[in-house]
């Protein structure tokens, strides 16, 4: 009987503890796939970042550190540095990206550092609860803005694609979501250009998948990915931000 | 052992890491052991290695824990507020099981305290570097050709045991030259790495390194046998320097720089005719307490000199279980001991003794 | 020589740590024990500055000269500082194109050299340093005439080569004084 479905040879066998509805377990297997397909498990060192992603460490077939909060760009170069023909990506949530790691991050991509950074972006903290991320959206509600997330008080989010596409040592900016058979192919595609970025010595990529948390936004599967559509996808825009290849290519 | 070279302490350090294997130093300035950071981007790119400024003290740690995790002898050096930054990297470093050399050139604290010479982080660097149940293998250098010799002790200790390694120095002695000697350049075979997270080639099980353990009965279990792993490092790595002991009333103990200061008090004591003695603590962690208890026998006055507000004197103290008197004397905030006022230390207590 | 504990105190830019640098070398080169350090931190930006060189047959305990057994001072406010420390029977060397106080002590040996002006005359501006340390050798000789000069050799940087014979040559100017 011909095979149609089966499970990337990079992810392992450990059940995945995730939500129902969280799309963490396919942008795992996005990733997954995508070292399968250039065939660099045996290369590859996974940096996993404090958060609900925290046990990757667990499903990702390759190598893998697990990094203190914030830092897995730090962990990464040092990496990168030691192991330079090998593949070093980190997998990282809002919070530990855009909060906690903000200098590392910024920094990471204005050395250029040669790594390709998975970033989840569900517009809140998962593994805490549901605390207020720097990228919940103005108005939204968590644990720690029961009233909603007020400006005044608590500042604005953070676009990260767009911030960093203005660093020169950024190779690849790409904001995509999940949502959609159609969305999920050019995440896939978007993650894969990281990867080769890598391979090719172009410096940082960056793809940051919007993403949803059913669990801590209070909504069923489906209504989480609605509110996805309605509410995150207007503020923060898809598309690419920065890409070096296709500058050279026009 | 080649020519002899005189060799600022920070300088003589760097050389003598980048002898040992090191290849790739993380940093941050400040002062006073900016010369270390100032010698590696010199040095690094000439034999093929990797010097890199970080952003902070924070990332240069974590840093150091992506090199380590990869398998490469790895550094940072920076001196005390700096270190606190590194705190909770070096609690993460210890707790993945990673050998890592982490240099302290201190400084007065606490705060932004000052910039002279300090003894003030014996506690933080021997009980409390950061969060959770962990030791750091602790080395104090008193002489610049110490501060070349325990790089490669350093590594191969930390390595040994997987556990990072402190060089606790201080503004004296990263600042001061002294003639120094490098051993022979040797290929020093460093063991294998099986642990190392360097890409599986397909060829073995994937490496995780990491920290996180959310059963409590696991993570009671590795924490204990880390404990082991520090029973076998204090039953044989302790080291101390004793000075003029064997038949001393009073015995002073003191590290790094305030050593110096007070072997030349106990040179005046023995002039003036008091039996005064020298332990010199090398690793401070393990604590030398065999060369302590050797010396209560015999020892009517313990004399702790530190510069600081008196930290090592606990240890002492715990060593010495009451059986001596042990007192203390310090200078604190990047001030120096003299040697006569360390001496006049020594003649009270030698004249309370013959009271 | 037991021990000689040395401190040298001036402006910064004198030339303090370059000229405590080459006793050191002296020292190293005769195979003496030595010390060299200096002090850091603000006070070097423009400010006084100072440097402890011990040179000793036995080891060293501290690097800190308190109480030196030779002080070379090349300004007012470092000879006010250090010159009540100066042991009974030490040494004082000071510029006196630069310090026109006379020394109140009558335990110590003071030298008075006309230093900076020595050096402008003799077309070797910044050289008073070395110049009172030509001095030194000469009251003291704490090392061997062949050490001093070889440690020019070894202090002096290789881009400024062209430096190696005025330096020696400051060296023979302060011996004459």
């Amino acid at each position: 009987m011909a095979v149609v479905f089966d499970k990337p040879k990079a992810l392992t066998d450990v059940p995945f503890h995730y939500c129902p509805g969280c799309t963490h377990g396919i942008v795992h297997r996005l990733v997954a796939e995508v070292i399968d397909e250039l065939g660099i498990a045996g290369d590859t060192v996974g940096v996993a970042s404090v958060g609900c992603s925290v046990f990757s460490y667990n499903y990702f077939d390759c190598d893998m550190v697990q990094a203190p909060h914030g830092r897995a760009p730090a962990v990464a170069t040092g990496l990168k540095r030691s192991l330079p023909d090998n593949v070093i990506f980190t997998y990282q949530g809002d919070g530990d990206l855009a909060a906690i790691g903000m200098a590392e991050t910024v920094h990471a991509a204005t050395r250029g550092e040669n790594i390709t950074v998975i970033f989840i972006n569900n517009a809140i903290y998962g593994m805490t609860g549901g605390q207020m991320a720097p990228t919940s959206l103005p108005g939204q509600v968590t644990q720690t803005t029961p009233y909603g997330r007020d400006t005044s008080v608590a500042g604005h989010p953070i676009r990260v694609c767009e911030l960093l596409s203005t660093l020169s040592g950024t190779a690849l900016a790409q904001r995509v979501t999940v949502d959609s058979v159609k969305n999920v192919n050019i995440a896939k595609k978007a993650i894969k250009k990281a990867f080769e970025n890598q391979i090719n010595k172009r410096g940082y990529s960056i793809v940051e998948v919007l993403s949803t948390c059913p669990t801590n936004w209070g909504l069923s599967p489906e209504e989480a990915l609605k509110w996805l559509q309605n509410n995150m996808i207007p503020y923060y825009p898809l598309g690419v931000y920065k890409d070096v290849t296709a500058e050279k290519e026009a | 052992m080649g020519e002899k070279v005189l060799m600022k302490g920070n300088e003589a350090l760097a050389e003598a890491a980048i002898q040992a294997g090191c290849r790739h130093y993380f940093g941050y300035p400040i002062t006073p052991q900016t010369e270390i950071a100032a010698y590696m981007s010199k040095r690094m790119p000439k034999v093929g290695g990797c010097f890199l400024q970080a952003e902070s003290e924070v990332a240069a740690i974590n840093m150091v824990l992506g090199a380590s995790s990869a398998g490469v002898r790895a550094m940072t050096s920076s001196s005390s507020p700096g270190i606190s930054l590194k705190s909770e990297g070096v609690s993460y470093i210890a707790g993945s099981d990673l050998p890592a050399l982490i240099i302290n050139v201190q400084r007065g604290g606490p705060g932004l305290g000052g910039i002279q010479p300090s003894q003030s982080d014996y506690w933080q660097a021997t009980k409390a570097l950061g969060h959770g149940d962990f030791q750091l293998f602790v080395l104090a250098p008193s002489t610049i050709q110490e501060m070349v010799d325990f790089v490669s002790l350093g590594y191969e200790v930390g390595e040994k045991y997987r556990i990072p390694t402190m060089i606790l120095s201080d503004g004296m002695l990263g600042q001061m030259m002294e003639p120094v000697e490098f051993p022979e350049a040797k290929e020093t075979a460093q063991a294998e790495k099986t642990w190392a997270t360097n890409g599986h080639k397909n060829k073995r099980k994937k490496n995780i390194i990491n920290s996180l353990y959310i059963e409590p009965q696991v993570l009671e279990d590795l924490v204990k046998e880390r404990f082991e792993r520090y029973e076998k490092i204090k039953a044989t790595e302790q080291r101390a320097e004793e000075y003029l002991v064997d038949d001393a009333d009073i015995v002073v103990v003191a590290f790094g720089a305030s050593a110096r200061v007070s072997r030349n008090a106990v040179n005046m004591a023995r002039e003036a005719g008091i039996k005064a003695g020298l332990i010199r603590p090398i690793t401070l962690w393990p604590f030398p307490e065999n060369t302590i208890k050797k010396a209560v026998s015999h020892t009517k006055d313990f004399l702790c000199v530190e510069m600081n507000m008196g930290q090592m004197v606990d240890d002492v103290r715990l060593c010495v279980e009451g059986k001596s008197e042990v007192s203390f004397f310090g200078r604190t905030g990047g001030m120096i001991p003299t040697p006569e006022e360390v001496f006049n230390e020594i003649k009270k207590l030698s004249e309370k003794e013959a009271k | 020589m037991k021990t000689c504990n040395i401190l040298l105190a001036g402006f910064g830019g004198q030339g303090i740590l370059f000229a405590g640098k080459v006793l050191a070398y002296a020292g190293l080169i005769d195979n003496k024990q030595l010390t060299w350090l200096p002090s850091y931190g603000p006070e070097m930006r423009g400010g006084t500055c100072n440097c402890s060189v011990v040179m000793s047959d036995e080891s060293i305990g501290s690097p800190l000269v308190v109480t030196p057994d030779v002080l070379i001072a090349m300004n007012l406010p470092s000879l006010e500082k250090f010159a009540g420390k100066v042991v009974k029977g030490g040494t004082i060397i000071l510029d006196s194109s630069i310090i026109d106080k006379k020394v109140e002590r009558d335990d110590v040996n003071v030298f008075y050299v006309d230093a900076t002006k020595l050096a402008e005359e003799n077309g070797m501006e910044g050289l008073s340093n070395i110049i009172l340390v030509g001095k030194m050798f000469k009251e003291l000789g704490f090392c061997s005439e062949e050490a001093l000069f070889k440690a020019i050799d070894k202090c002096v940087p290789a881009r400024k080569a062209e430096m190696v014979e005025k330096n020696k040559e400051a060296l023979r100017i302060g011996m004459g004084q």
